[in-house]
């Protein structure tokens, strides 16, 4: 198990790479540059900030010194936040993007993996066509659009619920942006549990579990809730993604001083170094956490360990 | 008061109704079979029974267990009777245990659930009945997940969870059709010795099975009970047209016509033929050790043996479906080399093949038609349509199929029907040689004599040769010319079957024959079934890879491995063959 973990850690170096370079060349594509403002700089300033920051140089040296600079561990210094390296930007945004994530992903799979559940042992009744509606809803509504409603409905006339980040107090404020956050993945995740659990339901094991007289929450604890969530497994390492994205409208909207927010700055801000660092930060961490789902699977299914 | 009471008991589906008025009794202790072809109702006569039959069922009719009436949908009785007073054990172990759940688990959850024990107490009770049901080292057994067990062990380990709860009846549906004979013997005497009184409600198909365990009988047509009684007058005077049919039917290893040797041309030369497949760790493991083998004209080969004994390597290596390691195989005086698909069109249009699961053989998403036509469409590829469609027609007719089943598609057919179209397109193609890997072992009494004298008739008119492959003795012995009985990847006897089923030479072809059932409860069976199970391909035994389960095993046996040699007109590879007296069989 060690061995495969390393060597899937090894076989993920090429992928990061390629995700750096071509981050790398696409934030350099986009027209414009760190320090064009509305009124242009003088040739002389601009010409020294470029050999400041070394933006003289021809693209591939560069890239090899920001390159160097990253197997160092540095990100760079920030284009835009002159007193900050990208380093120190992320430091901050990090730890309140991440609570946020997890957060929405905790509450995605607790209310998805029940709900799918229930529906899949009440199939075609009302309660299952009342979860699959919202699960389906769910689905199709963006984020861009649920998290303006919500605000509208809870915060602004019921006044439940703060509608920004900023002033509001203790866990209150995190109610909605984790809501908003997790509010597709429990549909998605409600789908697929249902779909698997039903699946496992059928099988031969279930029915022996039944003829052995284990009661419909025995056979779900002991019998069916762990095959059923290989499905869910597998889908994890997309909903991450799906959430990391999903937090940079969401920071934004709600105004939260998170990763997603530092980024959609430095995108309008040509702020390279930035973008590039929270690009290559969220790639590792989706290629880490998919690595963790993938050895999750074996420990779930023997059959897949006994390689 | 009779421990279970069935009353008019009747399930339909929608408009089918699957069990129609069924009434029978079961008292404490006694033993009952319950027998039928597929889909004659007796599988869905025990679900009832547990309250197991899916949703859309309707069932009436009453079911009183222990006096107490069973109620269709009262979840809450059913589980306090289901495992504690009714076990269960189910054809498939494979299926039917948890693959994510170690078995110790699974059984304990049952002692917890009927809270009969709980914590160490609990684990010790199990490690004791996995103990009863003879797996070896029932502590480290425990912690085992089913897909690492045999067959056979997880049969076993089926056996404890239904016993462990000491139910007053056990209910056995097809418990050992997954299985080889050796190890069919071994879990009926062990069902037997470990039931005591509970008393057993065995479903099966096969009339050997029931003859000698059961005290009384019922059979099942088509929904309904047509005769019931003690099993050995049923046996010996049976009043149904159906009963008398099933036993007409059920093929027998102890009589009948045995079809004599010839003594044709070589068809077919298997030399020195060798098989393996390397593993995941990088070993290899010889699923097929130097076997030579000739297949003659007109003739009906067998090859027997238990699961992993390389039976179906063999032939797959010949197809060159998988390679061969070593050996040569010759027809026609070419050698036939290479993958399948390398070979001259020829060489594969003569040698053709039929497999075990016509339902997945066969694509269900084409015209039988177009299933039995596609042979053509790659080997004349020129010819029209018309004359297609005469060929497709005159090969069903042969296989006993008329014009209406043309735009049919394989799930419109039963099985019986479905292996006559794999057999059609087999033979459209006019091979030389045919090999059967089971091919009627999916099917019950009537289809599969049905295919057996369709066979027969091909070869008769033709001259058509088989390798038949099985692991049926009874139906090796009345359709197949020669036998040879393979073990751990290697020929341990060739013979031919008159020969070998009167005197058989090597203890195993001795013991494979006295574990087939036999459907009469007068042929009292007077050896015990063979001991053990085949060893792993990655250990195998020193010597004799036999040795380890030969009652007649001496010191040579366990040190040189035996050449096969000839003996009085067979081959065998057997150390102490003149030595030993094996008895005569049948």
């Amino acid at each position: 198990m060690l061995r495969y973990a390393l060597l899937r850690l090894l076989g993920a170096i090429p992928t990061l790479l390629l995700v750096i370079i071509l981050a790398f060349l696409m934030v350099h594509a986009a027209p414009g540059g760190p320090f064009d403002d509305e009124r242009a700089l003088p040739a002389g300033v601009a010409a020294n900030i470029e050999a400041v920051y070394h933006l003289d140089e021809p693209l591939p040296q560069q890239f090899l010194r920001y390159f160097s600079g990253l197997l160092q561990g540095d990100f760079g210094p920030s284009y835009r936040y002159r007193d900050y390296t990208v380093s120190e930007l992320i430091a901050v945004g990090l730890p309140v993007s991440l609570q946020l994530g997890a957060l929405a992903m905790l509450l995605a799979l607790i209310v998805g993996v029940s709900s799918g559940t229930l529906a899949a042992l009440r199939q075609d009744s009302m309660l299952d066509r009342v979860v699959m509606s919202f699960a389906m809803t769910g689905i199709s509504i963006p984020v861009f659009v649920i998290a303006p409603v919500l605000i509208l409905l809870l915060a602004v006339k019921l006044h439940w619920l703060p509608a920004g980040w900023s002033g509001a107090a203790g866990a209150a404020k995190y109610v909605l942006p984790v809501i908003t956050l997790a509010l597709p993945q429990i549909a998605y995740i409600a789908r697929l549990t249902r779909a698997s659990m039903i699946d496992i339901l059928g099988r031969d094991f279930i029915r022996t579990a039944r003829a052995q007289g284990l009661g419909t929450k025995a056979i779900i604890r002991v019998h069916a809730l762990k095959p059923a969530m290989l499905p869910v497994l597998s889908y994890m390492g997309p909903a991450i993604a799906a959430i990391l994205t999903g937090s940079v409208v969401v920071e934004q909207v709600f105004g939260i001083p998170g990763l997603g927010a530092a980024f959609v700055r430095g995108a309008l801000n040509r702020d390279y170094t930035l973008v590039l660092g929270i690009v290559i930060l969220y790639a590792a961490l989706i290629i880490l956490l998919n690595l963790i789902v993938d050895i999750l699977y074996g420990v779930i299914d023997p059959r897949v360990r006994q390689r | 008061m009779s421990l279970l009471e069935v009353n008019d008991l009747r399930i339909r589906y929608g408009d089918n109704a699957v069990v129609d008025a069924v009434s029978f009794e079961v008292n404490r202790g006694e033993s009952v079979g319950l027998v039928g072809e597929s889909g004659s109702g007796k599988s869905q006569t025990a679900m009832a029974l547990l309250g197991l039959l899916p949703r859309s069922a309707r069932r009436t009719g009453g079911i009183r267990f222990d006096g107490t009436e069973i109620i269709a949908n009262d979840e809450r009785a059913l589980d306090r009777i289901r495992g504690r007073r009714i076990g269960m054990v189910f054809q498939d172990p494979m299926q039917a245990l948890n693959p994510y759940l170690r078995i110790g688990k699974q059984l304990r959850e049952i002692l917890l659930q009927h809270r009969i024990a709980d914590g160490a107490a609990a684990d010790a009770q199990v490690v004791a009945m996995l103990g009863r049901v003879g797996l070896p080292d029932p502590e480290r057994q425990f912690d085992v997940f089913p897909h690492q067990l045999s067959g056979g062990m997880r049969q076993r380990v089926m056996i404890a969870a239904a016993l462990i709860a000491e139910p007053d009846l056990l209910i056995a549906d097809e418990p050992t059709t997954a299985l080889d004979v050796t190890v069919q013997a071994q879990i009926l005497d062990l069902l037997e010795e470990l039931r005591d009184d509970t008393a057993l409600l065995l479903i099966t198909h096969d009339l050997g099975i029931v003859a000698g365990r059961c005290e009384r009988l019922l059979v099942f047509e088509k929904g309904k009970i047509v005769e019931s009684g003690a099993t050995a007058s049923l046996f010996t005077a049976p009043r149904n047209e159906h009963t008398k049919r099933l036993l007409a039917d059920a093929p027998r290893i102890d009589r009948g016509d045995i079809p004599p040797a010839g003594c044709g041309k070589t068809v077919l030369g298997i030399e020195s033929a060798s098989v393996s497949y390397s593993d995941n760790g990088g070993d290899e493991l010889q699923a097929v050790r130097d076997v030579s083998l000739s297949l003659r004209e007109a003739e009906t080969l067998a090859i027997v043996g238990e699961s992993g004994s390389g039976k179906s390597s063999l032939v797959r290596s010949i197809l060159g479906l998988i390679p061969m390691r070593s050996g040569r195989v010759v027809y026609a005086g070419a050698p036939l080399e290479g993958p399948v698909q390398k070979r001259a069109a020829a060489q594969r249009r003569d040698l053709q093949l039929v497999f075990q699961d016509p339902a997945s053989a066969l694509n269900p998403q084409m015209r039988i038609e177009d299933v039995v036509g596609e042979p053509l469409s790659v080997h004349a590829p020129g010819s029209s349509s018309d004359s297609r469609r005469q060929a497709v027609l005159a090969i069903l007719e042969k296989v006993g199929l008329n014009k209406d089943y043309l735009r049919r598609y394989p799930h419109q057919l039963s099985g019986g029907q479905a292996q006559r179209v794999a057999i059609a397109r087999a033979l459209i193609l006019e091979p030389k040689i045919l090999i059967c890997d089971e091919a009627v072992a999916a099917l019950d009494g009537a289809a599969r004599r049905k295919i057996l004298e369709l066979l027969k008739a091909v070869q008769d008119e033709s001259g058509l040769s088989i390798i038949f492959i099985s692991h049926d003795l009874s139906v090796v012995r009345s359709s197949c010319h020669r036998v040879a009985v393979m073990y751990l990847g290697l020929l341990i006897e060739v013979a031919n079957t008159e020969a070998l089923f009167s005197a058989p030479r090597h203890p195993y072809s001795r013991a494979l024959i006295d574990a087939s059932p036999i459907p009469d409860p007068l042929a009292a069976r007077a050896t015990a079934p063979l001991k053990g199970e085949v060893p792993s391909l990655r250990s195998p035994p020193s010597g004799c890879v036999f040795h380890p389960r030969c009652a007649f095993a001496e010191e040579q046996c366990r040190e040189t491995r035996p050449q096969l040699r000839n003996l009085e007109g067979a081959r065998v590879a057997c150390h102490r063959a003149e030595g030993i007296d094996l008895g005569l069989c049948y």
